[in-house]
């Protein structure tokens, strides 16, 4: 081998164990002498925007911990391969329903022992979302912004069909009566707006069923998709299809453009009434700032008063995954974002209301949601409702989508598609709870 | 010609030269990265998906060993059903379709007219669009209210209306002339035969005039679907969107089609054979390994469906009519955390693309003909 080769073999090799080391050491200690933190969030846009501020004023409150805020798309999946190759991020922001199945798996941080620490106690939260911060009388989690959510209705189209703009609908029997008065086609019978569409936005397809008092869960090891309250939610989701054509309603429906885009159904007053959450009024504030529009607790069945403000809740949280670096600095952050000026703060920039049972005056008064009281109100509400607590949700969910998507598009029979979501379902939860038995019991032994 | 002299040394008894052993200990140190990657990357995880097809799994917790529990609960999954009939439908319209349409498109862009070059980039660039912007674009294409497709069938609704209408009007003519030729040179019978068929089509017209068709002909409204709401049509749509994507198979097609020997065609020509009779026993027998090689990727690439459907039919909606295979493992796999089901599903999917090759290469044997052989 000539010198010049083995030169050049020599010194590639050794670039080649050089760019291995650079790739495997261990981070370097940081110059400023702080504990840094990684901060995995799930948020683009503006509501990045609001939590990066919050980050920016954690690190300048204290000269012990800067947190690197990251934002990751799919967070849910990275943080369990992450976690699962035993390098998680410090914190990480979650949907409320990756809580139970995350806890279940130990994938999770307990929190209790922080919270009794540091005085965080449920009652400085309203129970609807601290409900969904708990698994098995543990603490999981804690609050970032949260959700309720109310029937908005375009008062403009309400003018046109000659029906009162100030007057929402209390009932769903009412609710009816006016999609029918507001329903517009064309020469050829099109449909050019609707008055009501259940499946508009879809985002509570699971949920129905609820606003007529049943329920999808009691608890235990028994799912309850067939109970008559579920059934006359589906057939009042039915009815819509059946009236006005599911093939006219599908070809409809397929002109609406993405949520956040000026072609929403709404913001493109193509549908006068849709269930939409708090965060609403700011997606209008910026496709459709001259659309004339207010927000009312959505109705409930006559015969059924006790249900009023009925609304699906959620939130958005902070965790600890199991294994994470810095747990106690990781704490110190999230315990920051609890206080209720910073809380407060965030949820003001998002455009949401505060899931703190405190909430100061300032807050509701100076909102850009001009119906935040509603919002705060439905919360604190004793007919709020969320997703089943158990871990298979995931997969619950997807079959009630497709229960939905039956009923609405081929027109099958509810209580066919509820008793195929329950024969599905069944067995699935009575082997994830076997399942978390058997592995409770082989811990203990 | 006599041997040329070469200048390798004997082989010592070990088999390599100190200059060999060199030479290979330094390509191996070169390759190494690739051979890491590929055995932590793929080869690990392939041999490990094996493992964990038979534990219950979830990623987050040690994986439990339960037999073959997860292959029977496939056994009886409705959803699993659903997703391997909804990619059996697709590949067999997609897979033929494609290879049908791939070379008919070769064979347009070999025939050596001028701008040749043009017509075949043109054909190729939908292959170059990234999955996801395909799947983005023709959500466009197929949307129910503005999409391009529903407007070119709209539009078409008068022009389809009024060429149904005056071919219903020349029916008595057509018949007359069908019936009369079809029965033979009798001059009598030819006769009866026009009449018969002047008489049908006179038939049709007045019924076409009782029950309407010719005044709702004249206004047709041809009202296309919703193309991804509607669970018949969903797959349809996804078939006539494969065929997008023709353009490598095209290309390989035309590289295959360039190989043919010319003196087989000029052989044909002196045999008086017309195109037809060439393309049928010169140019599709030559082309024989070229089709074997284009179908056996097309089924590995249909039964691997995944970011287009992921990205227009989320969960396989509406109904998991459009739930394909690769969705439902990515969900099991990630969504729902149940990897060693997934994987399972995942081995079922090798075996089925596996056997499907298989039997794609047990078929060619008697129609596939090699240059060499």
């Amino acid at each position: 081998m000539s010198i010049g080769r083995r030169l050049a073999t020599t010194g590639l090799t050794i670039l080649m164990v050089l760019g291995f080391w650079l790739m495997f050491r261990p981070d370097p200690a940081p110059a400023d002498g702080k504990v840094h933190i990684r901060y995995w969030e799930k948020w683009t846009g503006f509501e990045e925007a609001a939590m990066r501020k919050v980050v920016e004023r954690y690190n300048k409150s204290q000269d012990r911990v800067h947190v690197n805020y990251l934002a990751v798309s799919q967070v849910d999946q990275k943080m369990l391969l992450s976690t699962s190759g035993g390098n998680p991020p410090d914190v990480a922001g979650l949907w409320d329903y990756n809580v139970v199945v995350y806890a279940d798996y130990n994938a999770l941080r307990p929190l209790d022992d922080f919270c009794k620490r540091d005085g965080i106690t449920a009652d400085q939260y309203l129970p609807a979302y601290w409900n969904l911060c708990t698994h098995n009388n543990g603490i999981y989690a804690l609050p970032t912004t949260p959700a309720s959510v109310a029937l908005h209705w375009n008062r403009k189209l309400f003018r046109e069909a000659g029906l009162d703009p100030d007057r929402p609908p209390k009932t769903l029997e009412e609710l009816d009566e006016m999609a029918d008065k507001l329903i517009q086609r064309d020469r050829s019978g099109r449909i050019e707006v609707m008055g009501y569409l259940p499946a508009e936005p879809g985002w509570w397809n699971w949920g129905w069923g609820y606003f007529f008092g049943g329920s999808l869960w009691p608890g235990g090891d028994q799912v309850s998709a067939v109970s008559p309250e579920n059934m006359r939610a589906f057939n009042w989701v039915k009815g819509y299809s059946d009236r006005y054509g599911s093939r006219d309603i599908q070809v409809f429906q397929s002109g609406f453009g993405n949520f956040s885009s000026p072609q929403n159904a709404f913001m493109a007053e193509q549908v006068a009434m849709v269930l939409q959450g708090v965060w609403m009024a700011n997606y209008i504030n910026n496709t459709n700032p001259s659309l004339d529009w207010d927000a009312a607790p959505f109705p409930h069945p006559a015969d059924r008063p006790d249900l009023a403000n009925s609304t699906p809740v959620g939130l958005d949280v902070l965790v600890i995954p199991a294994g994470a670096p810095h747990p106690e600095e990781a704490w110190d952050f999230i315990r920051f974002v609890q206080q209720q000026e910073n809380m407060e703060f965030l949820c003001h920039e998002q455009w949401k209301h505060s899931p703190l049972s405190s909430v100061s005056e300032a807050f509701l008064a100076n909102h850009r949601n001009k119906r935040i009281r509603l919002f705060q109100d439905l919360a604190a509400s004793n007919n709020t409702f969320n997703t089943p607590r158990v871990g298979i949700w995931r997969e619950w969910q997807d079959e009630m989508n497709s229960a939905f998507q039956k009923i609405w598009t081929s027109g099958e029979d509810p209580e066919d598609a509820l008793e195929y979501v329950e024969r599905r379902v069944q067995p699935k939860l009575a082997r994830y709870l076997d399942n978390l038995e058997r592995r409770r019991v082989a811990a203990a032994n | 010609m006599p041997p040329m002299p070469h200048s390798v040394p004997p082989k010592r008894p070990s088999g390599l030269t100190r200059v060999q052993k060199q030479d290979l200990r330094n390509a191996m140190l070169f390759i190494s990265p690739w051979i890491v990657g590929f055995v932590g990357l793929m080869a690990y995880p392939i041999v490990m998906s094996i493992y964990y097809s038979l534990c219950d799994f979830s990623v987050l917790q040690a994986p439990q060993f339960v037999g073959a529990a997860n292959y029977r609960e496939l056994a009886s999954d409705d959803v699993f059903r659903r997703a391997m009939s909804n990619t059996f439908v697709y590949a067999a319209a997609a897979i033929p379709l494609g290879i049908v349409l791939a070379f008919i498109i070769a064979m347009l862009l070999n025939t050596g007219v001028k701008g040749m070059a043009v017509y075949r980039t043109i054909f190729f660039l939908p292959s170059l669009v990234p999955a996801i912007a395909m799947g983005i674009l023709w959500l466009w294409i197929f949307n129910g209210k503005s999409g391009i497709l529903n407007y070119l069938v709209q539009s078409a609704s008068r022009p389809v209306g009024w060429a149904t209408l005056g071919l219903l009007l020349i029916s008595p003519l057509f018949l007359a002339w069908f019936l009369g030729r079809s029965l033979g040179d009798d001059g009598k019978l030819c006769r009866w035969g026009a009449l018969a068929g002047a008489v049908a089509g006179f038939g049709l017209v007045g019924l076409g005039w009782k029950v309407g068709w010719i005044g709702s002909l004249t206004t047709l409204e041809l009202n296309p679907p919703s193309w991804l709401s509607d669970t018949f049509w969903v797959k349809p749509a996804f078939i006539l969107m494969s065929l997008w994507g023709t353009g490598h198979a095209v290309v390989i097609y035309l590289a295959g089609l360039q190989n043919v020997p010319v003196h087989l065609y000029e052989a044909a020509d002196l045999d008086g054979a017309n195109w037809w009779e060439k393309t049928r026993n010169v140019t599709v027998p030559m082309m024989s390994p070229v089709i074997l090689f284009n179908g056996i990727m097309a089924i590995i690439g249909t039964f691997n469906f995944f970011a287009i459907p992921f990205v227009m039919a989320p969960g396989g909606q509406p109904a998991r009519s459009a739930y394909f295979l690769a969705v439902n493992l990515f969900d099991n796999a990630f969504l729902y955390l149940r990897m060693g089901y997934a994987s399972a599903m995942a081995w079922i999917l090798f075996l089925i693309v596996f056997l499907l090759t298989m039997l794609a290469m047990k078929l060619s044997e008697k129609h596939v003909h090699y240059g060499g052989s």
